[in-house]
């Protein structure tokens, strides 16, 4: 392979962005803006396509490695993809597009630099997923946070300033611990190249210090509890593009974190933690949820939906089963599609009513009939019901689970009901009902554009629920290996 | 017979500093004359160090007092190229004061000059010539808006208070020679003996002179204050110049001499460090003027670079040029922005006259955007290398406290960038600025905000650069 296929992926929605730029768009309208991001991010799914088509699952050497000199004697440019990350790339550019699409509708103002900002935001989340050294994934991780800090603040609602300060200011601050880590690392093994890391391992003396530090990162971004308040903030202001990017992508950043750095490089200290995490997992899953239930905000509801359903993903991970991770991945990429529909979701009655509040709506079945089925099905997907696609994530976070811990499990388990119980309420409340709210008849269902973007999320989140088939395939080699890693490390002590 | 090519920049700037009194005094209106050819000098001056010095190796002149080597090659033509940028842009803004007056520009050059000697001393006394002769000129350039007097105000406090640091630095160079007997600092570093405390007075008293001119934290007190009365275009120049040539000093006098006694100072500059980096971050949150905001900025900054010094080593040292360099760069490109914010003859400086910036003036506004992104240290951006060399070369050290705690407060300095930011970004906008600024003033707004925005293309180039420097 010579065509630099994943520093495409990760230039090309940059090079929109600069044309974007340099193109003076009419004020009125903003057609051309619109439609050279679409066009930029679209191709850029069709290429992240043709390289799932070109992957190779059988085996869990890193592909499409390019590696460049970059610093001399320092740092190297180094992407490449395994069966972990090349689904997190797929994730990102299927929802880009359809994030570009939905701003027709809830961005008024300033859209060209609406969606430079969403561009550059996909070029970075692509190259966290693939970068194969430390400093350049730090280097995307943190980029990351100047766009989205933008987004909410430009675009968001009342309290955006707030939100965006406090957003930008809690994932800064964990991550300049894993900062000081990975210069550590290089300190110690001479080198930052995650491949040459994961051959000679890093000393156990120091393990416990720089998985701490590398989690302090993680869990904010994650967020765990008792680290996740940023997130209800940041959701609820964002605007709905913003949020979708938050929820579907930027949380799932150190989810794959947690995956590609704190098993695969601290293993020894990742068994130390594993209580921690267990801990922490089953708090996020009881204890959000609960709150979740509580709330009268939509948009917050689902904001600590995802609180609860990261905590299955960071307790799948540190499950270190086959069924665990597999169901973690699977239940990010299934996070990713649902909890960005969700937020869709949202987003069409809010720019109809102006209202996020549960209490404005109820009884809107018959009046958005189209509306309701898909909202439907999304909220099915989230409470985990089988033939979607959040079932077969949680189902195999589950079994591992229970391979592992008994306890944790059984109490994790409990929270599928409570997960039910608020996706369930919240449904009924908006949708079923009497209509109250005489507002609410001038609603109109659907247009093209959401029915589009909808469906595109509905149609995989099927898929997927009830063939899944492709995904493990995709990351099966790769994680099984990931943990005979882990297994032979922790073994001989390094 | 000394080589005298070595220091013809020094005797080329002198000789010009006369011609152009001279020629100011005889000649009417000669201002703007003596503004371009004072450009012209410090161009000249900074291509013969380029020519004559870059790529000689270590010599001592002038009974050892004298040393051009790589390091100070390299920080004089940084000094002279951000001097003439810095005297280049702020043109408009000293003819709207009326302070564009043939003095000016000679005594940026006197000063410049004084910072060259500083640069190349190897000698306590030289050092000390250096020294006094750009803060005596310093002290003119702050009060030089004399019917403003804040300026006036600002200028006596900087005088009053340098001259007291002064006095600490010269008696810490009288107890050295008296211990050592002699003020060259390779004489000073064999006839060391670590058993004299007294000894290690005398390098408290010259850290605390030289933490003073760097106006790192505790000796920081006059920098909001000057830093605010002085005209902008002096701002500049103090954010900037002196802090380069103070750094190669701090560099020099600590490894030259005082090797030996490393573990001594290093205690000190560690305090420094962390005093700065915390006291910058915090006491800017609460800054309403834009000038004192980068006063405390810069005090940060400071901080930064001194943690490199800290370090102890090649890689440390190399690390701070490097921090200083980009820092340069970051804040010619702020105070451009600074100097852009003129409406009928008027400069604001308070933070609300950003207010809604974005909308009025996207370009501006978004380069300066860049630029605080990078000082806040966020990647991709320069300022983001700038302190990673910098933790690189302090982690390697093990010193783990002070890394954390200069990350941590980069968290902390990020929240009133931001808050910049979020002024000019989220805030209604106000009534618009001129745009008819000159050419110089957009070009290095431009080149500085396009270098730190592409820094990451290239990074290796910089490193190339400062590799050279061996001072161990």
């Amino acid at each position: 392979m010579n065509f630099p296929i994943l520093s495409s992926l990760i230039l090309l929605p940059s090079i929109g962005a600069l044309f974007l730029f340099f193109t003076k768009s009419d004020k009125k309208n903003n057609f051309t803006g619109k439609y050279v991001a679409l066009f930029t991010s679209a191709v850029n799914f069709f290429l992240s396509i043709y390289l799932w088509i070109l992957f190779d699952p059988t085996t869990s050497e890193f592909q499409f490695v390019e590696e460049r000199i970059w610093i001399k004697d320092l740092i190297n440019y180094k992407v490449g993809v395994d069966g972990i990350s090349i689904l997190f790339i797929l994730l990102t550019t299927f929802i880009t597009p359809l994030c570009i699409v939905s701003v027709n509708n809830s961005i008024k103002e300033r859209l060209s630099e609406f969606l430079i900002a969403v561009l550059i935001m996909e070029s970075f989340m692509i190259g966290v997923f693939c970068s194969l050294d430390l400093v350049i994934f730090y280097l995307f991780f943190e980029a990351g946070l100047i766009p989205m800090f933008l987004i909410i603040g430009i675009w968001g609602g009342a309290r955006r300033v707030y939100s965006a300060f406090k957003f930008f200011l809690y994932t800064l601050l964990g991550s300049v611990l894993m900062l000081v880590a990975i210069i550590t690392i290089y300190w110690l093994n001479g080198t930052t190249d995650v491949v040459e890391l994961y051959n000679s391992g890093i000393d156990i003396k120091y393990q416990n210090l720089l998985w701490l530090a590398f989690f302090s990162s993680f869990a904010v971004k994650t967020p765990m509890w008792p680290v996740h308040t940023w997130l209800p903030d940041a959701h609820v202001e964002a605007p709905t593009a913003g949020s979708v990017l938050l929820a579907a992508i930027l949380l799932k950043m150190a989810g794959y974190g947690f995956i590609r750095f704190s098993l695969g490089l601290f293993p020894a200290a990742s068994e130390i933690f594993t209580p921690l995490i267990y801990t922490l997992s089953v708090i996020a899953i009881i204890f959000t949820s609960f709150i979740a239930l509580m709330q009268e905000d939509m948009k917050k509801l689902i904001a600590y939906s995802s609180v609860a359903h990261m905590g299955y993903v960071t307790l799948g991970i540190f499950t270190i089963q086959q069924q665990g991770i597999e169901g973690s991945i699977i239940q990010m990429i299934s996070h990713g599609l649902v909890s960005a529909a969700l937020f869709l979701c949202v987003g069409v009655v809010y720019d109809r009513m102006h209202s996020r509040l549960i209490n404005t709506y109820g009884g809107i079945v018959s009046i958005i009939p189209k509306y309701s089925i898909l909202f439907m099905l999304f909220t099915l997907a989230a409470l985990g019901l089988p033939g979607t696609s959040g079932f077969v994530g949680e189902f195999l976070i589950l079994m591992g689970a229970f391979k592992d811990n008994f306890l944790v499990a059984v109490i994790a388990s409990l929270g599928v009901i409570i997960g039910a119980a608020y996706m369930l309420w919240l449904y009924k409340r908006v949708v079923f009902g009497k209509l109250i709210n005489t507002d609410l008849k001038q609603m109109f269902d659907l247009n093209r554009s959401e029915l589009f973007i909808l469906s595109c999320l509905a149609v995989p989140t099927l898929f997927f629920g009830f063939y899944p088939d492709p995904l493990i395939n995709t990351i099966e080699v790769s994680i099984s290996d990931l943990i005979d890693q882990y297994n032979f490390k922790l073994a001989s002590k390094t | 017979m000394e080589n005298l090519q070595l220091v013809l920049p020094e005797i080329f700037l002198s000789l010009s500093i006369m011609f152009l009194l001279i020629l100011g005094v005889f000649k009417k209106n000669s201002s703007r004359l003596v503004q371009s050819l004072s450009l012209a000098v410090l161009i000249v001056t900074a291509v013969i160090t380029f020519n004559e010095t870059i790529g000689i190796n270590e010599t001592k002149l002038f009974n050892n007092s004298i040393i051009i080597d790589y390091l100070s090659s390299l920080m004089k033509i940084i000094t002279l190229l951000a001097a003439f940028l810095v005297l280049i842009i702020s043109s408009n803004y000293i003819k709207t004061f009326q302070i564009f007056k043939i003095e000016y520009p000679i005594l940026i050059l006197s000063s410049v000059l004084g910072m060259m000697v500083m640069i190349n001393s190897n000698d306590l006394i030289v050092f000390y010539m250096g020294l006094e002769l750009q803060s005596l000129a310093l002290y003119v350039l702050a009060t030089f808006n004399r019917d403003e007097i804040k300026s006036s105000e600002a200028g006596l406090k900087y005088f009053v208070l340098s001259a007291l640091s002064s006095g600490l630095l010269l008696y810490g160079c009288s107890l050295i020679y008296g211990f050592t007997g002699s003020t060259n600092f390779n004489v000073i570093a064999d006839q060391l003996n670590s058993n004299e405390y007294a000894l290690t007075f005398g390098i408290v008293f010259i850290l605390v002179g030289l933490a003073f001119k760097i106006s790192a934290v505790p000796f920081h007190m006059w920098a909001p204050d000057v830093y605010e009365g002085s005209p902008t275009s002096v701002t500049l120049f103090f954010t900037i110049v002196p802090k380069i040539a103070a750094l190669t000093v701090f560099i020099r006098f600590l490894y030259v001499p005082f090797l030996n006694l490393i573990d001594q100072w290093q205690m000190i500059l560690i305090f420094l460090s962390i005093a700065s980096m915390l006291f910058g971050a915090i006491a800017a949150i609460g800054q309403t003027n834009l000038k004192r905001l980068v006063a405390y900025s810069s005090i940060g900054h400071v901080g930064y670079a001194l943690a490199g010094v800290a370090a102890g080593t090649n890689d440390g040292i190399q690390s701070s040029v490097i921090y200083i360099t980009i820092y340069v760069l970051m804040n010619l490109g702020l105070f451009s922005c600074l100097l852009m914010l003129k409406r009928d003859n008027n400069y604001y400086e308070k933070i609300d006259d950003l207010s809604g910036l974005s909308k009025n003036h996207p370009m501006l506004a978004l380069s300066l955007l860049i630029i605080l992104f990078s000082l806040a240290g966020i990647p991709p951006l320069a300022g983001f290398f700038a302190k990673f060399y910098v933790f690189k070369a302090v982690i390697e050290q093990s010193m783990y406290f002070l890394a954390i705690v200069g990350l941590l407060s980069t968290v902390v300095a990020a929240f009133y960038y931001l808050r910049l930011i979020k002024i000019m970004y989220f805030d209604e906008q106000k009534e618009k600025y001129d745009t008819d600024h000159g050419f110089w003033l957009k070009f290095s707004l431009t080149a500085s905000t396009l270098l730190i925005l592409i820094y990451f293309i290239f990074p290796s180039q910089l490193i190339e650069v400062v590799s050279r420097i061996d001072i161990i």
